[in-house]
This record gives C-alpha cells, sequence and structure tokens, in this order.
C-alpha cells in the first residue's frame, strides 16, 4: 500500500523532469535556430556561436540548479542563458545590437548574461569563465550559502590554463563548483584526438583530486543525474567535480553553414542527429506515458510564438545613443562611506 | 587627527588592517601573503587579526587568483587579490585586461566588479628583467581599470583605502624601493581620491611630472637646483588612470615648461600620453619642447652599474630641468 504511493510521487516528480527539461531544449533549439537564419541573412550584426545540438548538456545541468547558483559560460553561450531562464526579448535584442538587450547593445551574442538569473555572462575567450566561476563559488563559501556555480568550457577549454588553474585552485579550497566540460569533439574545427592525447576528458580530474565523471551529453536525464550529485557534493562543502558530456555540435563553429570545407562527415553528423537529444525525450515522454505526441506538438508552436514576439521585440527597438558611447566603461564613484578625506600632512608641509 | 611617522609599508599594512576591521566583505588571498605576510611584508599581521577564512595563501596561478577576485567581486564582496610582482601580470592579462576590466561595459551595466589587485613594481633591487618593471602604460590603456601608484607613505595607506572601496577594478602598484620610505600617516581610516594629483612642492620654473619612485627623485634634483636659483614645481599624478590632467595643465601655463619622468622605458610609456595632455592643452603656453625622461629601450638590467643608468635619477632630472629653463 505504502509502496504504491512512494511510486506515485516518483512517477510525478519523473514527469515534471521529462516535460521541463524538454521545454529548456526546445527554448534553445528554436532560438538558435532563428537566430542563426537571422544572422546568415544579415539581418544581425556580427557572428553566431550556435547551441544546437548540445541542449542536453546546458537543461540537464540548469535544471538542477536555483535561481541563486551562479554559471559562468562560453562564446556558445545562449544555450546556457536560455536554460537558466533569461527572457528571448533581451537575448533578440541583445543580438540585435539594441539597447533594450541585455548588454545595451554593448555586448552581443558573445556576452550575452543574466546577471539576475545567476548567468554571469558567456565569454569570448576560451576557458576565461573558469576562473570566474570558482570566484564565483568562492562567495558561496565564504558567505556560507549552500548556493553553488557551474562552470561550462568545452573540449578546447580543458586544454587552456585557466582551466588548469581554476580546477587546482577549486579543488583545494573545496569550492562548491561543477566543472561541466562540454566536450563536442571538435576544437573550433580540429577534432579532439589532434589536440590532445587522451580519450575521456574527465581523466583530468584525477590530476586534481576531485572527481571525474563521464556522461552522455545527449541523454539530458542523464545529464541531470550527473550533475545533481555532484551539486549535492557541492552544497555539501564536498567540493568540485569534473563533468565531462560526450555531445555534438550539429551546425558549424560559427553559424549555421560554415565557410570551410568539411573538417567532418556529413554521416557523422547524421550518425550524431540520430540522436537528437530533443526527440529521444520526447520518445521517452511518450513511452512512459507522460505526455502525449500532441502535448510536445504544442510546446514547439508555444515556443515559436514567444520567439517571434520576442524578434519583433528587438527589431522595433532602438539603436544605442551615439551620445553613451562612454555609458559603464566604469562604475561611478559612490559617496564617501565612513572614511575621512584627510588632508595630506605632506601638503601641510609635515613630510618635508 | 593624529598622526605620527610610519613607513610606507606599515602604512599600506594599517589600511589594510582597517579596512579589513571595517568591512567584512573585505578578504585577501594570493601567493604567500598569509603565512608568510607578503613577500615584502605588506600584509604582516592580517591572518593573525582576521583568521584564514579572509586571509588566505593560494597556489602559483595568477590567472585563477585573479579570477576567484572578479568572481567574488561580481557577487558583491571586495577581494584584494595580490600579485606579487607586476611582471606577472604577463600570466593573468586576460583575466585583468578582458576580464575584470570589460565585464561591466559588456555586460551593459548590470555588475560591478569592486576588485583590488595590489602588486608591486619597479627596478633599483638587482631583480633583473621579469621582477623590476614599471608596466603601468599596459594598464592605463584598457579602458575599466584604474591605476594607482603612491609614491608617499600617506598615499600608501589612502590609495588602498579608495581602491578597496571602489566599485571599479583597481590595481594598486606599491614601489619596492619606496617600501622603507617614511612619512606622516594619521592613524585614523582616510581615503586618498583617486584621479587627484598632489603638488609635492611648488615652483615657478618648471613643471615635473614624476612618477612613482621618481617623485623622490625629483624632490632631490629640486633640492639641487634651488641652490642655481631654479625653481621646480613637482606634481605627482598617484592616480595613473584616471589621469588628473587639470593639475598638470594649470601647473604648466604657470611655469612654461614640462618636464615628464617616470621609470618605466621612455617609449610608449604613460610620459609619451601626460606629454601629449600637456601639448593639446597647453600648447600655446609652452616656452620649450616638453621633456620626457625614462628608461632606454631594452628590458632591465642585472648588473647594479647597468640598472644605476638604466633607472633615471635626480641628476638627470636636474640636468634636464636646466636645459629647458636656457631654452625659455
Amino acid at each position: 500500500m505504502s509502496e504504491a504511493v512512494v511510486q506515485d510521487v516518483d512517477h510525478a516528480i519523473e514527469a515534471d523532469v521529462v516535460l521541463d527539461l524538454h521545454r529548456r531544449m526546445v527554448r534553445i533549439r528554436l532560438f538558435e535556430e532563428h537566430a542563426g537564419k537571422l544572422a546568415e541573412a544579415g539581418t544581425m550584426p556580427g557572428f553566431l556561436h550556435l547551441y544546437v545540438g548540445q541542449e542536453a548538456v546546458a537543461a540537464g545541468v540548469m535544471s538542477v540548479l536555483r535561481d541563486e547558483d551562479q554559471i559562468t559560460s562560453t562564446h556558445r553561450g545562449h544555450g546556457h542563458a536560455v536554460a537558466k531562464g533569461a527572457l528571448f526579448r533581451p537575448m533578440f535584442a541583445e543580438l540585435y545590437g539594441r539597447t533594450t538587450g541585455y548588454c545595451m547593445g554593448r555586448g552581443g551574442s558573445m556576452h550575452i548574461n543574466d546577471l539576475s538569473r545567476g548567468m554571469l555572462g558567456a565569454n569570448g575567450i576560451v576557458g576565461a569563465g573558469i576562473p570566474i566561476a570558482v570566484g564565483a563559488a568562492f562567495a558561496s563559501k565564504y558567505r556560507g550559502e549552500d548556493t553553488v556555480a557551474a562552470a561550462f568550457f568545452g573540449d578546447g577549454g580543458s586544454n587552456i590554463g585557466a582551466f588548469h588553474e581554476a580546477a587546482n585552485m577549486a579543488a583545494v579550497l573545496k569550492l562548491p563548483v561543477l566543472l561541466v566540460c562540454e566536450n563536442n569533439g571538435y576544437a573550433e574545427f580540429t577534432p579532439q584526438a589532434e589536440h590532445m592525447n587522451l580519450e575521456d576528458i574527465a581523466d583530468r580530474a584525477v590530476a586534481y583530486g576531485m572527481p571525474g565523471v563521464v556522461v552522455d551529453g545527449m541523454d539530458a536525464l542523464a545529464v541531470r543525474a550527473v550533475a545533481a550529485e555532484a551539486a549535492e557534493r557541492a552544497r555539501a562543502g564536498e567540493g568540485p567535480t569534473l563533468i565531462e558530456a560526450k555531445t555534438y555540435r550539429f551546425f558549424d563553429h560559427q553559424g549555421i553553414k560554415g565557410m570551410r570545407i568539411p573538417y567532418r562527415s556529413p554521416e557523422e553528423v547524421e550518425e550524431w542527429k540520430e540522436r537528437d537529444a530533443i526527440r529521444l525525450i520526447e520518445a521517452v515522454g511518450i513511452d512512459r506515458g507522460y505526455a502525449s505526441a500532441e502535448y510536445f506538438e504544442n510546446v514547439w508552436e508555444e515556443v515559436l510564438a514567444d520567439i517571434m514576439d520576442a524578434i519583433e521585440f528587438a527589431e522595433a527597438s532602438p539603436h544605442p545613443d551615439p551620445a553613451d558611447i562612454l555609458l559603464n566603461v566604469y562604475t561611478p564613484d559612490r559617496p564617501t562611506q565612513d572614511a575621512i578625506v584627510a588632508t595630506d600632512p605632506a601638503q601641510e608641509g609635515l613630510d618635508r | 587627527m593624529t598622526s605620527r611617522t610610519l613607513t610606507y609599508v606599515k602604512a599600506f599594512n594599517e589600511g589594510m588592517h582597517q579596512l579589513m576591521a571595517a568591512d567584512p566583505d573585505v578578504f585577501l588571498c594570493g601567493e604567500d601573503v598569509a603565512g608568510y605576510g607578503g613577500v615584502f611584508h605588506m600584509f604582516d599581521g592580517l591572518l593573525d587579526s582576521f583568521g584564514k577564512r579572509r586571509v588566505f595563501d593560494t597556489p602559483i596561478s595568477e590567472q585563477a587568483i585573479i579570477g576567484l577576485g572578479i568572481g567574488s567581486a561580481a557577487r558583491g564582496l571586495r577581494p584584494v587579490v595580490d600579485l606579487m610582482f607586476m611582471d606577472f601580470l604577463g600570466v593573468c592579462m586576460d583575466q585583468v585586461a578582458n576580464q575584470a576590466a570589460k565585464m561591466k561595459y559588456m555586460y551593459g551595466g548590470t555588475v560591478s566588479v569592486p576588485l583590488t589587485i595590489t602588486t608591486a613594481g619597479g627596478a633599483g633591487m638587482s631583480a633583473a628583467a621579469q621582477h623590476s618593471q614599471s608596466l603601468e602604460a599596459w594598464l592605463a590603456h584598457i579602458p575599466g581599470l584604474k591605476v594607482v601608484m603612491p609614491a608617499s607613505a600617506y598615499d600608501a595607506k589612502g590609495l588602498i583605502v579608495s581602491a578597496v572601496r571602489d566599485d571599479n577594478p583597481v590595481v594598486v602598484v606599491l614601489n619596492k624601493k619606496l617600501l622603507g620610505v617614511k612619512g606622516e600617516v594619521p592613524e585614523e581610516l582616510y581615503s586618498v581620491p583617486i584621479g587627484q594629483a598632489r603638488v609635492v612642492r611648488a615652483g615657478t620654473h618648471v613643471t615635473v611630472v614624476a612618477v612613482g619612485r621618481m617623485v623622490q627623485e625629483a624632490v632631490k634634483a629640486a633640492d639641487i637646483l634651488a641652490a642655481d636659483g631654479v625653481s621646480l614645481e613637482i606634481i605627482d599624478p598617484r592616480s595613473i588612470s584616471p589621469f588628473d590632467t587639470a593639475t598638470v595643465v594649470e601647473s604648466v601655463r604657470r611655469t612654461h615648461r614640462a618636464l615628464v619622468v617616470h621609470e618605466a622605458v621612455k617609449f610608449a610609456g604613460i610620459g609619451a600620453e601626460i606629454t601629449a595632455q600637456i601639448q593639446d592643452e597647453a600648447f600655446d603656453y609652452l616656452d620649450a619642447p616638453i621633456l620626457r625622461i625614462g628608461a632606454p629601450y631594452s628590458p632591465v638590467p642585472f648588473s647594479p652599474v647597468l640598472e644605476a643608468v638604466y633607472v633615471p635619477d635626480a641628476a638627470r632630472i636636474a640636468d634636464g630641468a636646466r636645459r629647458l629653463v636656457k631654452r625659455g
């Protein structure tokens, strides 16, 4: 009797989780597809590093984080922002370089952030967000909070010094950090086998005295499970975890279709697309009877409507005023607090 | 306010103690800052006073040290992170220049980074090419950073206070050769406004803008020249960025001659910028070309004989000032 009740409860939680992960991933997918098309049509300035294919990683990790938990992201950062709860309107407005954007048009794609939701920013420098996440985690520990930080980076990012310094620092200070390596097999255009002599990047955890876990980065539920365990360890004061999620970039390093000659085979791309994380979780949801195919179709349509609304909003938003070009270079001075602005004794001839 | 004589390093240290006592969000980390008190004793006693939660040693990982400061500052703490030697900027410049400096601007003003980076610069100790540089021009070229270079005990304390209380990333460059220099320092906590130059000595014939340790040399030069009836007005900018152009220009308009001296390499040094600012705003007042004195275009040498020639001194400043006066 009691067993049946427990099963019902588990069942309900699981359904919520599946539907939540699905929605997060659809939001990322449609955002990226539309952003990519607008950029390639020349409607938006700059260039974009799109997250399509890797959605399960951001969705899985973010589903166990709270609003107060902090993340740092990469040049491929839209997915992390969306999964952390960032809004479409200021995101699209930023990609259009408008004042209503998250960076008031000063940052663009590579600096998308939402500090109000703990998204400490995408980053144009590979690996540079990792030490910053460690700093955010330090603030949690310093204040005695049980909040955590997650640093996202790629297989390429795991080769840069900042990763190794930050991993060691996080381990030795026992900071509440999830180091989330999204191994999509390519550092820009260079395959993993040509940029490291390792199969599993998670093995690098050994060097820093922290656990390292490999997870299927196309399986959002699996990512969620390892992230939940890592977050629990972090919140309990047991230090960082290195998570390697094996995933794949369906689009090119930059944009949807790159300008370079093919550096990977169409067969390889198709093979990974067979394991599309969104289709996988829809199959799970239908198999387990959590939702119908129509339900999932509706989610795509609802999200699409939000996307269209955000694009319209962005296109109608004002460009920055050139008179404001120096805005936010510095935080303005505050009135002096309790410090006394003293008269320099040297000025009174005391010094000499 | 009660003043007494303290060394530059003790004045700085007292500022750190008072800042940490006043604000629980201030913490200190870096290489050997806790147990050892910093290689120049800048941080002596802080571990004992505030404990290892707020004062701790880190691995030799400058990128991670600065990053720890940035991430925690973005969350509202007021970190003081130490970069043992200014030369080590080379191993963490991305975190300093691309991250700390730009975060506020590129994230649309949604975050402030109240980070203080302390470091030691300057030559004169036979520490050779990688432990002696004056790299303030690197930092001043990056919008978003503030850079201060205290040249007196009074400013060493007042500027660390202002730096920690500032809501922007500030680099405080202490000068290794000034650590033992004494001066009057108030006991109380006080701040020296960042971006405000100090007129060290009033004079009439030549305005000398002296950076860091060169203030001391300029004062010696002024004493030498006083015997010849040449009067130097010495200005210590204290803050390299923001730079107090107004004080310098006002002085040059009165003296009609300007000499800019720093111990950094002369070519593309901060003196080039200061010279340009004077030229922009006081050209019509000048009776002679602006003179720049700095180090030759070479790494800092180890040999004491070479180093003595490398770093500008009072004799060179006096000689330069004499030439300027003759022109006019």
